[in-house]
């Protein structure tokens, strides 16, 4: 383990470096990973080799540029366990993924008086594009609400999934609290009634095996930036049939396949949800970060993650001054830790530790509605990746000690 | 980069127990700052009679610097005219842009000067400059 470690933290260059004169401690991975030296050297190599446009020229460039894209989409299917590499459509990030099915499905799906579900943790990106279809077609906008745990109680999915709903949207791993939800239950109850089932992914894809078939998703949404990828990179996935059916989101290059003065015709899937020349790079990024991961094997990052997690843990539960959010049983959630300090805001917390060279989240994480269910202002989140050691987690809990001392309090 | 310079005993004084946290009864102007970065949400209350600016005080939840920053602020612009007041805004956001160096210009600011390193914790600069800009927008 020791070795694996130190082989592992040599792949991120990132990590190694100093930040204010100390150690950087890198506990923001929920917003963003750091990227393994394969990924940034896979770029790197594509603009000295293989540069060029896919889908568009008959030369050796051009090929070779086609080939790794679409290596890449494959590479994703089997990632997330899809049929067809026809499911995967790429993106620019989960945001996109969650607008283009908001403007160019459920737009098309949602009539008046029917209802979309979505729960009371749902990150922005999952909530406006969902206040929008809801306030153009004048449909009703429904939450699941949590438990004490931040779990979500099965009665709330009985009640408020009915024969109204056509659409539930719904995040696999909290971003704010790392709770994970019930999907599977989720989506037999929604199927019952007919209603189609988004999975939010963008937590959950980096952190533990994802079988979209098992989970019986109709769509899902994830970055490729959490996930070791580079940033601009995104997928949608959606079942075969379903994406058919949708309309173009973007209009014009490689989406079509005739084109005359006044009409056209568009591209077989998954080219007609891809328009314009793609973020290829992104997708070899992405491509290139997913066999890293597939290497080290994602049961073992997950049995590392939540060994991190439980660890933190017990260790938080163990100081005085600190308050936690979420589930204490860290069989129920990912690798994801918010806190506060009692009588500190979480930003001073955040300047604080950055002084020692901790970087982690402070604020309402993209998830205001969430913090005013809970009558927080904001938390403080250590988030962990693989990478992340039992001996940053001492550190950071050392300098955690420290705050409430700089702000004046006794202890 | 200092902690010291930023959590300095008057920046904790004004943070934890400021006489300036408190409502105003019919007040004549109420505005509210927010900072969507962080949460921090700060409410100004003022009191005027004629131009000038009779009582001031905050409400509201945000972090020690935005807190200290806000309570510095009032007990600067009380008994000033609205004029003076605005100048003190324009001073003191000339100063953490550092814009405005010249250390007579700045030394209006007294207390407030507490914030001149602020710059060195860019994160922060919303925190510091909040009660500023949400007191020049209510006055304007
Ligand atoms: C649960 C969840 N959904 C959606 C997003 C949005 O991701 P992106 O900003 O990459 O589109 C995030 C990112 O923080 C997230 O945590
Ligand atoms: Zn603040």
């Amino acid at each position: 383990m020791q070795n694996f470690m130190q082989d592992i933290r040599k792949d991120f260059p990132a990590l190694s470096q100093q930040i204010n004169e100390k150690s950087l401690i890198y506990f923001d991975n929920a917003a963003t990973t750091h990227k393994p030296k394969q990924v940034i050297d896979a770029l790197t190599t594509y603009y000295e080799k293989f540069n060029a446009n896919p889908h568009r020229g008959a030369h050796y460039l051009s090929i070779k540029s086609t080939e790794i894209y679409e290596d890449a989409r494959e590479t994703v299917r089997k990632f997330i366990h899809a049929k067809s590499s026809k499911e995967i459509i790429f993106t620019k990030n989960a945001t996109e993924s969650l607008n283009i099915l908001a403007f160019s499905y459920a737009m098309n799906l949602v009539e008046e008086g029917d209802e979309i579900v979505v729960s009371i943790l749902e990150h922005h990106s999952n909530l406006l594009p969902w206040q929008q279809v809801a306030k153009l077609k004048g449909a009703t906008l429904k939450f699941l609400y949590l438990n004490k745990d931040g779990g979500i109680k099965d009665t709330e999915i009985e009640s408020k999934i009915t024969k109204k709903t056509k659409l539930v949207s719904i995040t696999h791993m909290s971003n704010a609290l790392g709770n994970i939800n019930p999907i599977e239950k989720i989506t037999t109850y929604a199927h019952q009634y007919g209603a189609k089932v988004i999975l939010d992914g963008a937590q959950s894809v980096p952190h533990m095996t994802i079988d979209v078939g098992k989970l019986g998703i109709d769509f899902m949404v994830f970055s490729g930036h959490k996930m070791l990828a580079p940033m601009g990179i995104g997928v949608l996935y959606g079942k075969e049939a379903l994406l058919k059916e949708m309309k173009p989101f973007l209009f014009g290059g490689n989406m079509i396949e005739y084109v005359y003065e006044d009409y056209a015709s568009f591209a077989e899937l998954p080219f007609k949800l891809e328009a314009g020349t793609q973020n290829v790079e992104g997708a070899l990024g992405l491509m290139t970060a997913i066999n890293y991961i597939n290497e080290i094997g994602m049961e073992k990052i997950q049995a590392i993650e939540a060994d991190l997690t439980s660890y933190a843990l017990e260790k938080l539960t163990n100081l005085d001054e600190v308050v936690l959010y979420g589930s204490k049983n860290s069989k129920d959630r990912g690798a994801v830790i918010s806190f506060n300090i009692k009588d500190v805001h979480p930003h001073d917390t955040a300047s604080i530790l950055d002084s020692y060279g901790v970087a982690v989240r402070a604020g309402h994480h993209c998830a205001q509605p969430l913090m005013r269910y809970l009558e927080i202002p904001a938390t403080t989140r250590a988030s962990f990746s693989f990478y992340n050691t039992k001996e940053e987690i001492d550190f950071f809990v050392e300098s955690l000690k420290k705050v409430r001392r700089w702000l004046g309090y006794g202890s | 980069m200092d902690l010291n310079s930023i959590y300095s005993e008057l920046i904790l004084e004004h943070s934890q127990n400021s006489h300036n946290y408190r409502r105003i009864d019919a007040p004549t102007l109420s505005h509210k700052g927010h900072n969507p970065s962080c949460g921090d949400e700060i409410t100004l209350q003022l009191k005027l009679e004629s131009e000038i600016i009779k009582d001031a005080a905050f409400s509201g939840v945000g972090c020690a610097i935005s807190k200290a920053s806000t309570s510095i602020l009032i007990d600067l612009i009380t008994d000033k005219t609205k004029q003076e007041a605005l100048n003190l805004v324009d001073t003191f956001i000339g100063m953490i842009k550092r814009e405005v160096t010249n250390e007579e210009e700045l030394e209006i600011l007294e207390d407030a000067l507490a914030f001149q390193n602020i710059s060195n914790l860019p994160a922060r600069v919303k925190c510091a400059v909040l009660a500023w800009h949400t007191l020049k927008k209510s006055l304007e």
